[in-house]
């Protein structure tokens, strides 16, 4: 008799697979985040391999800052295409022409704060009860805090210090009319896990994870693509270098790193060499110590 | 790629740290990851940061640990967090709860999914109540390995005579719980001893570290690969030209290994029928076993639905609708005798009555404190409890997930306990 044992990456995935059914069977209009970063690609891929061979059965839901790289925009469509899922959209635009949010101003202006009303809008207006995320426990020590499934009130409020416990692998998702909750697949993997499942599975992930060479500008260290969207100073002139994106978010929070690495198996490498953890280019995060944890309790994803 | 190689046959060790306030949990946590290398640079920006604010003059490693702004203010764990890293060997999943004793609910809920335990124990202060109360919660919620870490061993001036008393005291304490293994291993998280490296200031320890011992200790068996359980979370029914006649059920094994061509017995109807196919993921397989998702198709149509189980011939779970538990209560709100509470269970919900509170246990003496009704918040006592509808179920100690159920308050949706069935 051979033994009976998985590897860890086997283990987390049916671990993921298990929670997106629960998700499924315990809700009545999911919708799976979907900004085209990696995380949300993983989870887009495990919710195919756990409902193979039906389709996904809820939508992708994409919470748009208008300030989006265009190559991760391409790469959303031709997914949406290629596997006839359904997109909702929701715009962070639309929730400042409307008069929901202010457009932030100054050289460090970013919607990423103002994503959370337009994520909370876009949830009731699609009557959704349970939004499932690619956040990661390792990311960010707040979210080591979140449950896998997190419970959120009326107001998309999370209460970190009166979360359910949460038990074995049985998941409580009741809750009253009005109420939410978000879903955490891939809580327990880390960053080292992800790329290595890319690689395994060979999941497909938008260019600009690779190195490619882009106008940059040096801002407090890190390096930002330079676009329109973001203002930048008199002294901060753009040049063109090799770089890559480790996390993908906003254009205006997210920092390039320096990289040669054009193959999964050379971010690999850089990923396990690296002295900095993936967050540590995101400027939303360094709004101050607890800058997460405050986005979350209001909502944020 | 041997680097890759490697990490894609590396296996997963999921364990919880617990210990009292003041223990030092924290900083063995922060020192695991300091000196397994798993400590970025901006993390230890941030540390060191905080540290100067705090005014301590060292390298506070516990606030690597403490994610949310009451507990860095505070200097405590509120809630379980849930940390990472790897060595060559294994990957692992640290559940780390707090020590106070109104939020040993947090202790239980680590507990669950957890192959191994580490108890820390102050070398100066002994055994105290909490000690007691988490190793009885490690036992009761069926953690295969507890390994004890005598910590502040530097404060002691690591002294073997106090290693060897707090040894024999637990040891006493422990041979009237059920622990298939009890390690224990002298340190200081503080200074470093014996965690990662091996200590020079306690030659008298021949035994291997606690870093050896996680990336050693064997978890293969800690599963049931005997009692064949599928509970059905989903039905999958594509519906498309392609699967037409499709229709799979898809689960979690949760005991056992299930092959194609198998008898299998459907619960709680009792209809029988042979396995068709089995799906992991896109991919057709010959088998699948604890804990892999799959998707298994039945030879004959049967009505099958989620909550029902997919068993064994030969070897059934238990079926009945008074269940005998191991009670946790985490509410603050007292159980209710007589009152009526949602019940889940594998993938099932049904509702159940509290029939009887049979006794309390003082997690102190570990005695039974039989006429004593009240279960409170951190309490555990056995109840019985009388389901709506029969479950299937094995005991707890025989499978952790055909064994346990969490009740939740029905006007309040909080989950307010967990239970062990006996």
């Amino acid at each position: 008799m051979h033994s009976y044992r998985l590897t860890h990456l086997k283990e987390l995935e049916s671990e993921s697979i298990h929670i997106l059914r629960e998700v499924a069977a315990q809700f009545e209009r999911p919708v799976l985040l979907f900004s085209g970063g990696k995380d949300s690609i993983i989870c887009f891929h495990l919710a195919r391999k756990a409902f193979f061979p039906a389709k996904v059965p809820f939508p992708l839901m994409h919470v748009d800052t208008g300030h989006n790289f265009e190559e991760t925009m391409t790469f959303r469509d031709d997914l949406v295409r290629e596997h006839g899922v359904q997109l909702l959209v929701g715009s962070v635009q639309e929730s400042i022409d409307t008069g929901r949010v202010r457009e932030e101003t100054g050289y460090y202006a970013s919607r990423n704060i103002l994503q959370t009303v337009t994520l909370l809008d876009t949830i009731e207006k699609y009557k959704v009860d349970c939004a499932i995320g690619g956040g990661r426990r390792d990311e960010e020590k707040a979210r080591a805090k979140e449950r896998v499934f997190s419970h959120r009130d009326e107001f998309g409020q999370w209460d970190p210090k009166n979360q359910r416990p949460e038990l074995w692998n049985i998941y409580n998702g009741k809750k009253r009319p009005g109420e939410h909750f978000r879903a955490f697949p891939i809580s327990n993997w880390t960053e080292m896990d992800v790329w290595q499942y890319i690689l395994l599975e060979q999941i497909p992930i938008p260019s600009i994870y690779f190195s490619h060479e882009r106008e940059v500008f040096d801002r407090d260290g890190v390096l930002y693509a330079n676009s329109s969207f973001m203002r930048r100073k008199p002294e901060e002139t753009p040049y063109a270098k090799s770089v890559r994106f480790r996390t993908i978010g906003d254009m205006t929070c997210t920092g390039a790193v320096d990289s040669p690495a054009s193959t999964l198996e050379e971010i690999i490498a850089e990923v396990a060499a690296s002295r900095v953890t993936e967050r540590g280019s995101r400027q939303d995060d360094k709004r101050s110590e607890a800058a997460m944890e405050d986005r979350k309790k209001e909502g944020y994803f | 790629m041997s680097s890759t190689d490697g990490y894609l046959d590396m296996d997963l060790l999921r364990f919880t740290t617990a210990g009292s306030v003041d223990d030092g949990k924290s900083t063995l946590i922060g020192r695991l990851l300091y000196d397994a290398k798993q400590i970025f640079e901006d993390q230890m920006e941030a540390v060191a940061r905080a540290s100067a604010k705090r005014g301590s003059g060292e390298l506070d490693l516990s606030l690597l640990a403490d994610g949310l702004r009451a507990e860095r203010e505070q200097g405590i764990t509120i809630d379980v967090a849930y940390r990472y890293f790897a060595t060559p060997r294994r990957k692992f999943i640290i559940a780390d709860t707090p020590g106070h004793i109104q939020y040993t609910r947090n202790m239980v809920t680590g507990a669950s999914t957890a192959n191994l335990a580490i108890i820390l124990v102050d070398a100066r202060k002994g055994i105290l109540e909490q000690t007691c109360r988490h190793t009885f919660i490690a036992s009761l919620l069926g953690i295969p390995h507890i390994v004890f870490c005598i910590n502040k061993m530097d404060l002691v001036n690591y002294d073997e005579a106090v290693f060897v008393q707090l040894q024999r005291d637990l040891e006493s304490f422990s041979s009237r719980l059920e622990v298939q293994d009890i390690r224990f291993v002298p340190i200081s998280a503080l200074k470093g001893d014996n965690v990662v490296d091996r200590s020079t200031n306690m030659p008298w320890y021949e035994g291997p570290t606690l870093m050896y011992l996680l990336e050693n200790i064997h978890i293969a068996s800690d599963l049931n690969y005997i009692d064949r359980r599928f509970p059905v979370q989903f039905v999958i029914r594509p519906m498309t030209d392609e699967w037409h006649d499709f229709r799979g059920f898809a689960g979690r094994v949760a005991g056992g290994v299930f092959r194609k061509g198998d008898p299998v017995q459907v619960l709680p109807s009792g209809f029988q029928s042979t396995i068709k196919s089995i799906h992991i993921g896109e991919r057709e397989a010959e088998e699948c076993f604890a804990p892999q998702s799959a998707v298994i198709t039945l030879q004959d149509e049967i009505d099958i639905s989620r909550g029902d189980m997919l068993v064994g011939t030969n070897n059934l779970p238990q079926s009945a609708q008074d269940l005998d538990v191991m009670l946790c209560w985490f509410n603050e709100r007292p159980l209710q005798p007589g009152g009526k509470y949602g019940i889940k269970h594998t993938s099932r919900d049904a509702r159940c009555l509290v029939k009887e509170v049979k006794y309390k246990v003082d997690i102190n003496t570990l005695r039974k404190a039989e006429g004593d009704n009240n279960i409170r918040m951190n309490d555990i006592g056995r109840v019985q409890l009388r389901t709506t509808v029969p479950l299937q179920f094995d005991s707890y100690s025989r499978n952790r997930y055909t064994g346990s159920v969490i009740l939740i308050d029905e006007g309040t949706n909080e989950t307010v306990a967990a239970g062990m069935i006996v």
